[in-house]
């Protein structure tokens, strides 16, 4: 998921400080004009709030740079994110959310759609957040699915549309598809479904990770996979369902599968590089951070396919007039290029590829989409090598790993049920 | 908190009869600590006790006045396991501290003589306190891992020829770190209570012919008991409510109350959460009225 990614308590306090620092500059907001204009629009301040992942300030700096005007970021973990987004509708202008996390915030109306009229590059938005096909033969995976929380019915619908309209609730920032990383020297032997994670090879030396909500859904994967459970929607579980997942959780822990549960980016990490754990879920910044310490880590693609995740910008309801307009103008130019260049780099996926494209050099492109080896070493937007010369991404091209999405992070009707079970696995 | 009766007392006893300004005034001199008191500490908790009461649909807080958090808490299972698990944890480090703290009381206040010794050694026993917890405990990582400073430094003595993995991630991790981290909480307050102990009353002892072993059980102990007390309600207390710890050392492999009522808070279920945090509040006040059944802190106070 992203949005726990690097959220330490300390991480999120550097960058919300960082993010203060940088965009502190802007005076008051200015609402309630009945008309543009355009000098005035240097004076506005957007206030979004988000995840460590997609609000960096590299973007807010950038944004001043070619809007003119004031991105003032707050990253925060998770839960508070959705927190923030029910609890303070008017702390935020733009609200930056996963769209499980939509599923349960637009509905209650704190949130306005985005007219795609208005909105340049809507025809180019890879199409796994409209139609829900990445290629018209694609099947649409289980889990909250982008497009099916996508669009509403109306300017001031809060109910989602089964089918495309002129009502955008998000328009994406960022997403990826997740799997097991695993250190390749260790285990001994390829690693290609999801069920190697119960191989009692691994016994005292599997991880999975302990946010009940993708937790769960990892360890869907590996029943699946085991033939343990055939699910209807991995992503909204019934009863009986989440009972089975959990007794098979119970009785690998009994076994003494599992060294360690994580529950932060860092300790999914450091587990990994001590050589603690060998296969565990994991995020894939995590596995460039072991990398970069100069433990060999692979990001394994399997054959059930890949958990995914994806998140994006939402218009605050309160906006109207030239902050409304500033917004516009914002999501517009996130969805232009640079942004999207500069994401992709890290390793995500952006939303429109044609404009991200043309902000980067074709080898950074043949690398990062096209699952090419690498001509020259890679490198971070911030100029770390993250890649040398030769090498490949895990996974492959954009088309191969978000063309084999088995399910899409979720929440779960049945939710409550699960956190209760979910404890009794921690308690066993 | 005696301070406003016992203040109003005094003035009683001291104001002319009918001087009622005078009456008052201790009230108003304590006004700063109520209201304090009422708005960190009354209004949330009272504001934790209504919410878990209250119903929640879709992310959304529901005002209402229904037993199905406390059903739900109380009525499963899992609850129990939690609470025996914590509780064990509580006894256990409660059990360890106490001695550490003692032994490291009694050697400080009655073996050391000089004062400034006393007060050289005293503070060295606070200064890893000046580092956040956090660091103290996750430092315990690196040494305690399969592949730590430990493990290694056993094989290669000879001690074992494979790394002992109930080191990390372990019970028995979780308990180190509870010691490392909250040892001090009983040793101040054991300390004190000792330092204040007549020390008349030690030589009376033993001109009245007691031995060492004693003078400690029939004198030292039970003028330390205060102190005792105290630093077991900090204890127990600290080790109740807490989650960090247990979800670290453990590796998210053993529960504990908290750790339960964040997961629910993850899920922004916070009326079941709340029963949780009201029902803890209650175990914890429970412990602690009956340790101060057992022993009258007043006296230290």
């Amino acid at each position: 998921m992203a949005i726990d990614k690097g959220v330490t308590r300390r991480g999120m306090l550097k960058t919300a400080a960082a993010a203060v620092g940088g965009a502190a500059i802007g005076s008051g907001a200015i609402g309630g004009f009945p008309t543009i204009w355009a000098q005035n629009i240097k004076n506005v301040t957007l206030k979004q709030f988000g995840t460590g992942v997609s609000d960096v300030n590299a973007i807010a700096v950038k944004c001043k740079e070619d809007l003119g005007f004031t991105l003032q970021l707050t990253a925060l973990d998770s839960d508070a994110t959705t927190q923030r987004a029910i609890t303070q509708p008017n702390s935020y202008d733009i609200a930056d959310i996963e769209y499980w996390i939509c599923k349960k915030v637009f509905p209650r109306g704190v949130l306005q759609p985005m007219d795609t009229k208005k909105l340049k590059y809507f025809d180019k938005i890879v199409p796994l957040f409209t139609t829900g096909k990445l290629t018209p033969d694609s099947v649409i995976a289980q889990g909250t699915a982008p497009h099916t929380v996508g669009f509403v019915e109306g300017k001031d619908s809060t109910k989602f549309s089964k089918t495309q309209t002129e009502w955008f609730t998000l328009v994406p920032t960022i997403y990826n598809a997740d799997t097991l990383g695993i250190r390749p020297d260790m285990v001994g032997r390829p690693i290609t479904e999801w069920k190697d994670l119960a191989d009692p090879a691994f016994k005292g030396k599997a991880s999975i990770l302990n946010i009940p909500s993708i937790g769960i859904m990892d360890a869907a994967m590996v029943n699946e996979s085991l033939g343990v459970i055939k699910y209807g929607d991995k992503g909204n579980m019934t009863k009986a369902e989440i009972d089975k997942t959990i007794a098979t959780l119970i009785d690998l822990k009994h076994q003494g599968q599992f060294r360690a549960f994580w529950k932060t980016f860092d300790e999914s990490v450091n587990l990994m590089v001590s050589g603690e754990v060998i296969i565990q879920s994991m995020w894939s910044p995590a596995v460039a951070a072991v990398r970069s310490k100069g433990v060999a880590c692979t990001y394994q693609p399997l054959k059930e396919g890949y958990r995914s995740w994806g998140g994006g910008l939402g218009l605050a309801k309160h906006l109207k007039g030239i902050e409304l307009d500033a917004a516009y103008e914002y999501v517009n130019w996130y969805t232009s290029g640079w942004v999207g260049a500069y994401l992709n780099r890290q390793g995500y996926y952006s939303a429109v590829l044609e404009t991200a494209k043309a902000h980067m050099e074709p080898y950074e492109w043949a690398f990062w989409m096209e699952g090419k080896p690498a001509e020259k070493d890679i490198m971070s937007p911030e100029g770390k090598l993250m890649e040398k010369a030769g090498a490949i991404r895990d996974g492959g091209s954009f088309y191969e790993r978000m063309g084999h999405v088995a399910c899409w992070n979720a929440v779960m009707d049945e939710d409550k049920y699960m956190i209760q079970k979910w404890n009794e696995f921690i308690a066993a | 908190m005696p301070a406003a009766p016992r203040g109003a007392a005094i003035a009683r006893r001291t104001a002319a009869p009918g001087n009622r300004l005078a009456s008052v005034l201790p009230y108003v001199q304590s006004l700063p600590l109520w209201l304090v008191m009422g708005v960190f500490l009354l209004i949330p908790i009272a504001t934790i006790v209504v919410v878990s009461f209250w119903d929640d649909q879709e992310y959304a807080l529901v005002p209402a006045f229904i037993f199905d958090n406390y059903r739900d808490a109380l009525g499963n299972w899992v609850t129990w396991a939690t609470y025996l698990q914590t509780i064990r944890y509580a006894v256990v480090v409660w059990a360890l501290t106490l001695s550490i703290g003692f032994t490291v009381a009694y050697f400080l206040a009655f073996h050391v003589r000089s004062t400034l010794l006393q007060m050289v050694l005293f503070q060295l026993c606070a200064v890893p306190f000046l580092t956040s917890n956090v660091i103290r405990m996750i430092s315990w990582i690196p040494f305690l891992g399969r592949n730590g400073l430990l493990n290694r430094l056993l094989m290669n003595l000879g001690v074992t020829d494979h790394p002992l993995e109930f080191l990390l991630f372990s019970p028995f991790a979780v308990v180190l770190a509870y010691v490392h981290l909250y040892a001090l909480f009983m040793v101040v307050p054991i300390f004190n209570t000792m330092m204040r102990i007549e020390r008349s009353l030690v030589e009376a002892a033993r001109d009245a012919g007691a031995g060492p072993l004693a003078v400690l059980r029939h004198v030292v102990v039970p003028l330390s008991l205060p102190g005792m007390a105290i630093g077991t309600i900090f204890v127990v207390t600290l080790v109740m409510g807490d989650f960090i710890t247990v979800q670290m050392m453990s590796g998210g492999q053993s529960a504990s109350v908290g750790l339960m009522m964040k997961n629910e808070i993850s899920l922004l279920q916070y009326p079941i959460a709340a029963a949780h945090a009201v029902v803890l509040l209650l175990t914890v006040l429970l412990m602690v009225w009956a340790i101060l059944r057992v022993v009258d802190i007043r006296k230290e106070l």
